[in-house]
């Protein structure tokens, strides 16, 4: 390392220690065996895991956060597949609004959104707010992810492949089937585990948008209320935690091993 | 290749489903506010006759005027004004933090990393996509009376009694969120530094620019499109922000989102919770366009391509 680095080096370890300090707090006290997050650390315990196991409201809105989830993280990259086709392989007017217009749920406060959909749901369509109208908001704020890695994906592998089988005598379909496809089923999978963290973690619109059935963020946040549900509220948060942070890691594996390559196999 | 048919209805063609869904999910909610703003609650039954009575009550002028940190508001319903302006400042402090903050981190990446790039920025993204609500909550765990920071330091010997200034305040609120988003700045940050052609820097020590000079002149103005992306990609979406004050911020620490969230779900206005949530909206959008035109923001991303 350069003399000239050190100090930049030490501000980077700062941060990350700024970064991930706070969030490693729960996993800390949810092993402490205490119903108060404090030091001196107590007894090591993993009482507050073994009762999630029994709390039914936790196992339900577990049980829906993976269908809203799932449904939401499949839809979202089905319409975002062929739209990233058409933003990479066509020059279409207006695509560099498109674009902006999409990546809108990144930046408009989700809080703006929450409240419109829910007025547009009650009072215009007079429906009833449940894990559809969950997913379908997860859908929407889902696809502007799906976008960005499919898009890096698709504009990695080398468009002559396409040509290729084009010139070769394959039709659109069957060019999309059997070259696209197989080339862009890094950047789908990878798609598909975003999403799923995208709707997996949200919690304004489906505070907003819950009836009766309600998701893992939402119920968390019900039981935040009650001091003495502490500790099996860090459990669950850290097992949220985990897994959100394995399924990050395996989608960004592929991701990057995706985007520079012009082989299928690798998948 | 062979035309079969023209490649703009194709490329249409695939960009129709996506492009439906947004629309019916971003811009008939948006319309359906604005059209509930202009019509007024009667208990439980919606009055839906044309009325400016909800923009109005945001600004119906009040000949005692209400001081909040010593700004009078001569308004007779001076509460969206005040959280407007109070989140405003909330989320432009947290913004130049989080700027100064996240500078040296993407500067730190883009020219003393060499070969773990990728291992840095994976660790910088994975906080980003975890649980938003759990990042929030160590806040709390954190700062509370009986939190993380006192119990510690009592048990260090430090403290004898806990310190109560910690939670529950404006200043709790904007730790937490720029915790929740510093990491998401540097991003943009590095992409643009990564990007600048590094024999523009060798140019500038080569006629004898000092590294400060050569940082404030080359680097820095380079730099600006991303950094600017950043500060607006905080600032925005803080403004609005909903979770953080609600858990951390206690009543000094409320926030404009905290007002829309009740006149909604609590008190049962929703068209004053529209006309306050529009009004939130084209406030941000013409600070942020007024930003953009005063700095010449064109100008500025030209010269970085």
């Amino acid at each position: 390392m350069r003399s000239s680095s050190r100090p930049f080096y030490i501000y980077a370890v700062l941060f990350m220690l700024f970064l991930y300090g706070p969030i490693l707090l729960a996993p800390l006290f949810s092993v402490n065996d205490s119903i108060f997050a404090t030091f001196p650390l107590k007894g090591f315990t993993l009482r507050h895991y073994a009762e999630m196991a029994n709390n039914t409201g936790l196992l339900k809105a577990l049980r829906n956060s993976l269908i809203v989830a799932s449904a939401s993280s499949i839809i979202a990259t089905a319409v975002s597949v062929p739209a990233a086709i058409a933003l990479t392989r066509y020059k279409l007017r207006g695509s560099g609004l498109i674009m902006t217009a999409m990546s809108a749920p990144l930046v408009v406060p989700s809080i703006i959104f929450g409240v419109a959909l829910l007025i547009i749901i009650l009072r215009f369509l007079d429906l009833e707010l449940t894990l559809w109208t969950i997913g379908a908001s997860h859908v929407f704020i889902s696809i502007p992810f799906a976008m960005t890695v499919l898009m890096s994906r698709l504009e990695g592998f080398d468009k002559s492949l396409e040509e290729a089988s084009r010139d070769l005598g394959e039709g659109a379909w069957m060019t999309f089937l059997r070259v696209t496809l197989p080339l862009a089923m890094s950047g789908i999978v990878s798609s598909l585990l975003l999403c799923f963290v995208t709707s997996f973690d949200e919690f304004v619109l489906a505070f907003f948008l819950s009836g009766t059935e309600t998701t893992l963020p939402v119920y968390l946040f019900g039981q935040l209320r009650f001091p003495n549900k502490l500790p099996g509220m860090l459990a669950l948060g850290t097992t949220i935690l985990m897994f959100s942070t394995l399924i990050v890691i395996l989608a960004e594996i592929l991701r990057r091993r995706g985007v520079q390559s012009n082989s299928p196999g690798e998948v | 290749m062979i035309q079969r048919r023209p490649d703009w209805l194709a490329g249409y063609g695939l960009l129709s489903p996506a492009i439906i869904i947004m629309a019916v999910m971003m811009v008939t909610p948006l319309l359906a506010m604005v059209a509930l703003s202009f019509w007024t609650q009667q208990g439980f039954e919606l009055d839906r006759s044309f009325t400016l009575a909800n923009y109005f009550a945001l600004v119906e002028p009040s000949s005692e005027p209400t001081y909040w940190m010593g700004i009078p508001f001569p308004l007779t319903y001076p509460v969206p004004a005040i959280l407007l302006i109070k989140s405003l400042a909330m989320s432009l402090a947290i913004t130049l933090a989080v700027i100064a903050l996240a500078y040296p981190m993407a500067y730190f990446l883009a020219f003393h990393v060499r070969g773990q790039k990728a291992l840095w920025l994976v660790l910088l993204t994975i906080p980003f996509w975890t649980s938003y609500l759990l990042r929030v909550f160590a806040w709390k765990i954190m700062l509370g009376f009986n939190g993380a920071i006192n119990s510690g330091l009592k048990s260090l010997g430090i403290l004898t009694e806990p310190l109560s200034f910690l939670l529950y305040n404006p200043l709790a609120v904007m730790i937490t969120l720029i915790h929740a988003w510093v990491a998401f700045a540097v991003l943009p940050i590095f992409v643009s530094l990564d990007k600048i052609d590094r024999s523009y820097l060798e140019a500038a020590t080569d006629l004898g620019d000092s590294r400060l000079r050569r940082f404030l002149q080359v680097t820095l103005p380079l730099s600006a499109p991303g950094t600017i992306g950043a500060a607006l990609l905080v600032f925005i979406p803080t403004v609005g922000d909903y979770v953080t004050p609600t858990l951390v911020g206690g009543p000094s620490g409320t926030m404009i989102g905290n007002l829309i969230q009740e006149l909604f779900l609590k008190q049962n206005n929703a068209p004053l919770g529209a006309a306050v949530s529009i009004t939130m909206m084209v406030t941000i959008a013409a600070i942020v366009t007024l930003f953009l035109w005063l700095i010449g923001f064109r100008r500025l991303r030209s010269r970085a391509r």
